[in-house]
């Protein structure tokens, strides 16, 4: 038997969901006892006379988010919440209407907002700043991007083609767009040292991107007549399969030098593996941070991360280029100084705390809330 | 001309507005992100088409010209065409090809499931030695890597348990705290390098995508 | 000690991997072959999971999603198994959703097997999405309307014929999301869903990638971590079901001491080499 409490201690709010595109109501309850086991909410509009089910509320948060495509913006929807204890069922109606709205602003990434404009103005500010002195800018030495040419010309010498391998990740990702720039680079040296090389994609966009990027290698080498098509191949969009078909061209064709570019997964080592005992000089690079440690064991060199990010500012050398690699380096020092801020007050406050003095604390958890 | 300004401003107002919607929920604005992931999976499907033409003809030169391993071609095109058919036949006699009975699956249980685990399975043979080749103690550095990777391959089994009962306990201290402070440095680095790299695209600066 | 016995110290350090292959291959095999058991100790990132699911009420959503590939079966499927156990053990409703293709009827054959041990019923306890392509599209989409990526489920039958879809439209229904990951996607639950929609996440990863995902285990990003066949037998020890998982743990205990093994074996030869080149 359902028994009205009206008095209950539990309280059920409805209000429209911040931050939304409309068309959404959220239901909060407060003061509910941990003996809840269940908790159904129902909804009813002007015009209807009995409650229906609208679904389950968390009972770890006892927030529940009517998002039914019936919800119309500017509608007042009334909400009754069933709280199922062992014995009982106590029923809770909302104090006011809940009315949708859609929001033209999103307060929640307020702190994504304050990033994106620092970062970018670093950015812009200091490609500005190149552009005025070229000569100030300095990049650190990269020893595998260094090492393409020797890559290249090792395989030249000992008359073995070079294959470049790209990950598992589609155009999208910006380590391919990484690999690409790479590939450029690679290909030039391949048209200039009259060497064969091979492409295998697993996406078939990235595929159509490396066969334009090696084309235009070729005739920036000024060998436009070399660049066969048929030598930037598609294998297969399956993980162990793409994996299989690599390592089989690498055990045939046997080349003398491997790029591993691009974004891996388990099929990392595999791949490196099988490099290696064909005797290849290998060069790897990918954003995948897990699969790091397998191709520094594996590899000859490695690009780390965001130095693969990094490497068409490398390769150019343009100021332009490098000049935004200066202002996302001045980017991460802003960043490294919030976490280090965040850091100190942290420690502080939870030192401050249990000392009894839990102000400095409450401040670090509202910065907290706000990112 | 036209060829590099064309692609180069549809990046840059694409890359505005995706940048700038993501903080307006209000429709229209809120989906467009979604509906652009959208068109981006359409043009995947068909780009599909581009792969397998792509890699018809290379097998098709190989067979042709008799290339080293040749035959190995003629296993594609069995299984390419193996699995086409199949995989149509099943569709109209059982209106899913993933259907228990259908002779697709018959092949998919068979073949492919036996195929993709033994090249998973190939990991744990190439770990073994990687990790026998790279793990030598050459310096202090080297010597650091070498035993805390002894440490966490054995806490992570129940042998480590047998071994030490706390072992488990300092190697979940290992992954949650010791590995922890690189791994964000680094994952730090790549999300800003993303960022950076995003924003040379959207400006037009990073053009070496573009032939 | 004479020349024989250096050779004989320095060819440690230069062991044919094929001898590393076999010694791999027994170790894993004979434990499997002979049914050997070891026990299991269950960690706290699998225990958080296991509670995050238990402290569920009854008729609670729980979707996962089967990332993953006949590959990556041995170390995934167990943990399906053992989650699926723990949902239906406990009156929770599953919807099963697919990213990888090729994982579809390796996630259907794991969930209509665990239901028919518990005697549930499609449509009414469980139910299947099937497969949609374009990931983070389809994640996206899912936080505002399921319906508006998933027409009908698997077999084509529309999701409001369907008893348990009734009152389920998006992320706000479901109370726990669980990626079995052998790839890219459960970085993306993390990142487009559990950022975007505060959506509760459980990941189950490949031993492989686990490294990988504890920073968002630390951040609070996911509710739990299981990690790789040890973390399936953890999991099927708390709902105290051994399976797959159980009978992998010798095997894995086995291979890791053994590459132990060849690891010291490795810096034996290394020293003997650098003692001999120091002498020379």
């Amino acid at each position: 038997m359902i028994l009205f409490i009206l008095f209950s201690t539990i309280t059920v709010k409805a209000f429209d969901t911040p931050n939304d595109g409309g068309g959404s109501i959220t239901i909060k309850a407060y003061n509910v006892p941990e003996t809840v086991k269940k908790a159904l909410v129902y909804r009813k509009t002007e015009g209807d006379t009995t409650y229906t089910l609208a679904g389950v509320m968390s009972i770890l948060s006892y927030r529940y988010v009517d998002a039914d495509s019936t919800i119309k913006n500017g509608k007042p929807y009334y909400y009754r919440v069933d709280f199922y204890f062992p014995d009982t069922v106590i029923s809770v109606v909302s104090d006011s209407p809940g009315i949708a709205y859609a929001q033209w602003y999103d307060k929640s990434k307020t702190s994504s907002l304050i990033f994106l404009i620092v970062f970018s103005t670093l950015v812009l500010v200091f490609i500005q700043l190149a552009k005025k002195d070229p000569e100030g800018l300095y990049i650190r030495k990269i020893p595998a991007l260094d090492a393409i040419d020797e890559a290249v010309g090792r395989s030249t010498e000992l008359g073995k083609p070079t294959f470049f391998v790209h990950g598992l990740l589609g155009i999208t990702d910006a380590g391919t767009l990484a690999a690409l720039t790479i590939l450029r680079r690679v290909a030039k040296k391949v048209a200039e040292y009259d060497t064969p090389i091979l492409v295998t994609n697993f996406d078939p966009i990235v595929m159509t991107a490396s066969q334009e990027t090696v084309k235009q290698a070729y005739t920036e080498a000024g060998r436009p007549d070399a660049y066969n098509e048929k030598n930037i191949i598609y294998l297969t969009y399956e993980q162990f399969g793409y994996t299989a078909g690599v390592d089989g061209l690498m055990v045939r064709e046997k080349p003398g030098a491997i790029f591993l570019q691009g974004y891996f997964f388990a099929e990392s080592l595999i791949l490196a593996e099988t490099g290696h005992s064909v005797g290849a000089i290998q060069i790897a690079g990918t954003t995948a941070k897990e699969q790091l440690p397998f191709f520094v064991a594996a590899c000859d060199y490695v690009l780390i991360g965001e130095e693969m990010l990094a490497a068409s500012s490398y390769i150019g050398r343009e100021p332009v280029m490098l000049g935004s690699v200066k202002g996302a380096d001045w980017g991460k020092a802003f960043l490294m100084g919030i976490i280090g801020i965040g850091v100190v007050l942290g420690t502080v406050g939870a030192i401050l705390q249990s000392a009894g003095n839990g102000a400095l604390m409450n401040v670090f958890e509202k910065i907290l809330a706000f990112f | 001309m036209l060829k590099k300004q064309i692609p180069l401003a549809i990046t840059f107002i694409t890359g505005v507005i995706i940048v700038i919607t993501f903080f307006i929920p209000h429709p229209p604005f809120g989906r467009l992100q979604q509906d652009a992931l959208t068109w981006y999976s359409v043009i995947f499907g068909f780009t599909m088409l581009l792969g397998v033409d792509s890699l018809v003809r290379f097998h098709y030169r190989k067979l042709r010209r008799r290339e080293k391993g040749w035959w190995f071609s003629i296993i594609f095109y069995g299984g390419f065409l193996l699995s086409f058919i199949t995989g149509v036949v099943s569709e109209v006699r059982f209106g899913d090809a993933f259907n228990i009975n259908s002779s697709f699956m018959y092949f998919y249980n068979t073949i492919l499931i036996p195929l993709q685990s033994t090249m998973f399975a190939l990991l744990a043979f190439f770990i073994a030695s990687a990790s026998y080749r790279a793990f030598r103690a050459r310096n202090i550095d080297a010597t650091f890597l070498l035993v805390t990777a002894v440490i966490v391959m054995l806490g992570r089994v129940p042998v480590g348990y047998m071994l030490w009962h706390k072992l488990p306990n300092l190697t979940s201290w290992i992954l949650n705290v010791l590995q922890l402070g690189p791994m964000r440095g680094i994952m730090i680095g790549i999300a800003l390098g993303t960022v950076a790299m995003s924003l040379r695209l959207i400006l037009g600066i990073e053009r070496t995508y573009l032939s | 000690m004479n020349g024989e016995n250096i050779s004989f110290w320095e060819k440690l350090g230069k062991i044919d991997r094929r001898w590393i292959f076999l010694i791999i291959g027994l170790v894993v095999f004979i434990p499997i072959a002979f049914g050997l058991r070891m026990t299991v100790h269950v960690s706290p990132a699998v225990k958080s999971a296991y509670d995050t699911i238990n402290r569920l009420p009854e008729g609670s959503v729980v979707m996962i999603s089967i990332d993953y590939d006949a590959a990556s079966m041995p170390e995934l499927q167990p943990m399906l198994k053992a989650i699926l156990r723990h949902c239906f053990d406990k009156n929770l409703k599953v919807i099963l959703i697919n990213f990888w293709p090729l994982g579809l009827p390796i996630g259907n054959q794991g969930l209509e097997e665990v239901a028919k041990e518990y005697g549930k019923v499609y449509g009414v306890d469980y139910m299947n999405l099937g497969y949609r392509p374009g990931d983070i599209a389809v994640m996206l989409r899912m936080g505002t309307e399921i319906r508006s990526v998933f027409y009908g489920d698997i077999k084509g039958t529309p999701l409001d014929s369907l008893p348990m879809m009734k009152n389920i439209h998006n992320y706000d229904d479901i109370a726990v999301v669980v990626g079995l990951e052998a790839g890219s996607m459960g970085d993306y639950w993390v990142q487009y869903v559990n950022a975007r929609f505060k959506q509760d996440l459980i990941l189950g990863v490949t031993a492989v990638m686990a490294a990988g995902v504890y920073p968002y285990l630390q951040a609070g990003q996911i509710k739990g971590l299981i990690g790789g066949l040890k973390g399936a037998a953890e999991y099927e020890k708390l709902v105290n079901h051994p399976a797959f998982g159980h009978i992998g743990m010798a095997s894995q205990s086995w291979a890791h001491v053994a590459i132990i093994l060849f690891i010291i074996l490795g810096n034996i030869g290394y020293f003997m080499e650098r003692r001999r080149k120091r002498g020379l």
